[in-house]
């Protein structure tokens, strides 16, 4: 039996910790831990709850805007005007959230995962005229590689070709996530930390130049996707086709849907959005989303235990540091008792299962590719696909979004603040299912709870000791070089994760397993 | 003609207590871009080797903490070291750890200190890495410190150089490392009081503001999207220094008074505590060199 420590993981965004148990290769336990602790939550108790939006999106440097989304929709709610928000406003916010999903899911993809399957040093072979690439080979011919090395060995299969190509596009999308930052911030003043979603709608005007702007910016990213991106990602899958049936995790998924295609229906979970609200699990049926059965957990979090099993109107966060028994500042979420997965393939999933066309077509067309049932989503590559086919349909949607933009029209709505009030704030975020619930008292932050898509991913045991879902995803899963443990990181950041990573993979001889007890 | 060897500037940029924001928006660099920081000469004869940056290096675990542990052996004195993020101090900086040693967390506290030791300079990069920044909020759970100040509790005396920012500007933080690449460590008189580059930091949001004009006549927005000074609407660019508005972010794309929203003080030393609530408009008295409001209703 082996322990393995992959200490930090890194190209993540936050402070994570894996530790696996190994068995004759194959994972038999694994533990995540969130290794960071700022408490936002507690020092938001107090302050005025318009400043939640600027607080919570400091949560995530990497996602900041779908927290300024959640957070505004969640304080939108508690000022009793989530109904009210002008079309511009909406729309704004919409075409907000689609730039930085973009932005996010190619920076995902290329400098986030990509160096986990493409060589870079292979640019030494490259003997063409592209004077990046040759750049790229010069600093590669000078030898300190840094920060591309050290990595891994062990495991790169892509062809020379398909290497230095992957390079220059890892270049390429350098420019392209920058230029969708740039493109939000039309609209959003600044990147990261948009300044201009706010409770009642946006603090942007509408006018013409910034819609023909922001639409020429978009053309250009439509076609970074469609012609580099998902082929890229479909490249990758070629070559490392048995990553569809590696991590497949716990079956299950949830979705709170994101882009409102409608304002008028106060509740989140019922609103028509673009994609969908609900729960999946492999069987591939859509079930209706109820936010009272989300709990969570903490007997094996770094948390007062007199704080588990809460509802998140009703959570709080009580750090306590040497807690026995516990291994994380994550919490466990949980959806009536069970782990679910978030992310871009569970509102994928959502999307499917509702029968909304041209996800499904997307969907289908690369499943019939790889001559593979939809169960094969679960897993690292299902996982990547999702993440690009979605980008695709969210881009794809936005010119519609950019049209409807009255100029001159208002995009933001004036309200009180209420001396008391609950609010709760859904959106699908970047990296999934994102929830902000507020309770407000004498006009101030009596409570305020956010529980966010890595903290349903990446969180620990719940008190029925059941593993999170990259627990899951890991268990079983054969390492084939306990020195070059690349499964771990190819598994781990399949889920993007937004904590910083450490991941342990430790031999036991001569050492103890360490403070987890195994079963 | 042969060509000059290239100088490799080895740079270890640790995170600590941070969003990785400011990470992100060193990404956003123009020109140069990110890519020619990573792979390029940043200044003629001068390559940036950036031993350790969690967000894009390609290594993970136990090989990469050996780079940490080497780097101040092989370079004493001749590295940069980048701090991103405040530093948790609270409860012996359990807080915040990155890696073990025998089995035991390391704080994040330990690994800045050692590295802080053996460096040729250190950049705190971003509010938090400066003062303390958001982590650093009341009631400040995990006891985070800016470097600054940390540095001081340990007795450690190194050039320091602050760029805060919630995110710092990409061209704050380039700027300063091309002109230590070209210069050398900036002088005493190239830093104001709180080690931030005068030439970012040396005037006011207020002094440079295009709805300055507004403030002058007494012209104040009462309501988000409305032409005026955001004066009312609580924006804290009277008591912020940085050159936001002459510079644009993104590529000069836009900035944060020009999408209509208040600036939120998010260079300051008092972010946020002492600029929040963020859309309170601020007491006159906090006008520095301004004098009394003009046009105010009543």
């Amino acid at each position: 039996m082996s322990k393995i420590v992959v200490d930090p993981i890194t190209r993540i965004e936050g402070h994570l910790k894996v530790e696996v148990i190994t068995e004759k290769g194959v994972v038999k336990d694994a533990h995540s831990s969130g290794m960071l602790f700022r408490g936002i939550e507690v020092i938001l108790r107090g302050r005025d709850p318009r400043d939640a939006q600027r607080y919570t999106q400091r949560i995530c440097g990497v996602c900041p805007t779908s927290h300024s989304i959640a957070a505004t929709l969640n304080l939108d709610s508690a000022f009793g005007i989530s109904d009210k928000i002008p079309n511009n406003g909406r729309f704004v916010r919409n075409l907000i959230l689609g730039a930085a999903h973009i932005a996010d899911h190619i920076l995902h993809f290329y400098h986030l995962t990509a160096l986990d399957y493409v060589d870079v040093t292979k640019v030494l072979n490259y003997d063409g005229n592209d004077p990046v690439l040759n750049s790229v080979k010069e600093f590669a011919k000078r030898g300190e590689l840094a920060p591309f090395v050290p990595r891994y060995e062990g495991d790169y299969r892509l062809s020379d070709q398909i290497n230095i190509e992957a390079t220059a596009h890892y270049v390429k999308a350098l420019e392209m996530r920058r230029k969708a930052q740039e493109m939000l911030t039309i609209f959003g003043g600044k990147m990261p930390h948009n300044m201009a979603v706010i409770p009642g709608g946006v603090t942007e005007t509408v006018t013409v130049d910034k819609i023909a702007s922001f639409l020429w910016r978009l053309n250009e990213l439509r076609d970074f996707i469609n012609n580099v991106y998902i082929p890229d990602v479909l490249a990758v899958a070629e070559a490392y086709s048995d990553y569809f049936e590696i991590g497949a995790g716990c079956g299950n998924l949830l979705s709170y849907g994101s882009f409102d295609l409608e304002g008028g229906n106060p509740d989140y979970t019922k609103r028509d959005r673009l994609l969908k609200q609900g729960t999946v699990s492999t069987d591939l049926k859509l079930g209706a989303l109820d936010t009272n059965k989300i709990m969570e957990y903490v007997k094996h979090s770094w948390y007062a235990d007199s704080s588990t099993g809460k509802h998140p109107t009703q959570g709080m966060t009580e750090p306590q540091p040497h807690k026995k028994g516990a291994y994380s500042w994550a919490k466990a979420p949980r959806y009536d008792g069970k782990v679910y997965e978030v992310g871009p393939l569970a509102r994928v999933a959502a999307t499917y299962a509702s029968g909304e066309p041209t996800v499904k077509n997307l969907v289908d067309s690369v499943l019939s590719r790889f001559n593979a049932s939809p169960k094969a989503l679960f897993s690292v590559l299902g996982r990547h696909a999702a993440r690009a086919l979605y980008t695709k349909f969210v881009a794809d949607s936005m010119p519609g979004w950019l049209l409807q933009l009255k100029p001159g029209e208002p995009a933001y709505i004036d309200y009180t603040i209420p001396d008391e009030a609950f609010g709760m704030g859904l959106v699908d975020g970047a990296r999934g299912a994102l929830g902000h619930w507020i309770e407000i008292k004498d006009k101030k932050i009596a409570n305020y709870q956010c529980v966010v898509p890595s903290t349903w991913n990446l969180g620990p045991r719940d008190d029925k000791g059941q593993p999170g879902p990259v627990e899951q995803a890991l268990l079983g899963t054969k390492i084939k070089d306990e020195n070059n443990p690349y499964e771990i990181g190819r598994i781990v950041r399949s889920f993007d994760p937004c904590l910083a990573c450490a991941i342990h993979v430790i031999t036991p001889k001569g050492r103890t397993i360490g403070i987890y007890k195994v079963s | 003609m042969a060509k000059a060897k290239v100088q490799e500037v080895p740079v270890v940029w640790i995170q600590t207590g941070t969003c990785t924001g400011c990470s992100v928006s060193v990404l956003n660099s123009v020109s140069p871009t990110i890519k020619n920081v990573l792979i390029d000469e940043v200044v003629p004869g001068k390559h940036v080797s950036l031993k350790f940056q969690a967000t894009v290096m390609a290594g993970q675990g136990e090989a990469v903490l050996k780079v940490l542990e080497e780097t101040p052996k092989a370079n004493k004195g001749g590295y940069v070291l980048v701090v991103e993020g405040a530093i948790p101090t609270k409860d012996g900086g359990i807080y915040g750890t990155l890696g073990e040693k025998n089995g035991e967390e390391v704080p994040m506290a330990s690994w800045i200190e050692s590295l802080a030791k053996d460096a040729l300079a250190i950049i705190a990069l971003g509010t938090c890495a400066a003062f303390g920044g958001i982590a650093a909020g009341k009631p400040n759970p995990g006891g985070y410190v800016g470097t600054d100040t940390f540095l001081k509790s340990r007795k450690i005396a190194k050039p320091l150089i602050n760029i805060p920012g919630c995110p710092p500007h990409p061209d704050w933080f380039i700027g300063t490392v091309a002109s230590v690449l070209l210069l050398g460590l900036p002088k005493p008189e190239d830093l104001d009081e709180l080690k931030r580059p005068k030439a970012f930091f040396g005037k006011l949001i207020h002094e440079n503001c295009p709805r300055r004009a507004y403030f002058d006549e007494g012209k104040f927005a009462r309501q988000f999207g409305e032409p005026g000074c955001l004066n009312e609407l609580g924006c804290k660019g009277p008591v912020t220094y940085a050159d936001c508005p002459l510079r644009l972010w993104n590529h000069g794309t836009n900035w944060c008074i020009g999408a209509g929203s208040p600036c939120i003080g998010c260079c300051e030393p008092g972010f946020p505590d002492l600029v929040a609530p963020f859309y309170q408009k601020l007491d006159d008295a906090n006008m520095p060199a301004i004098g009394k409001l003009q046009g105010k209703e009543n």
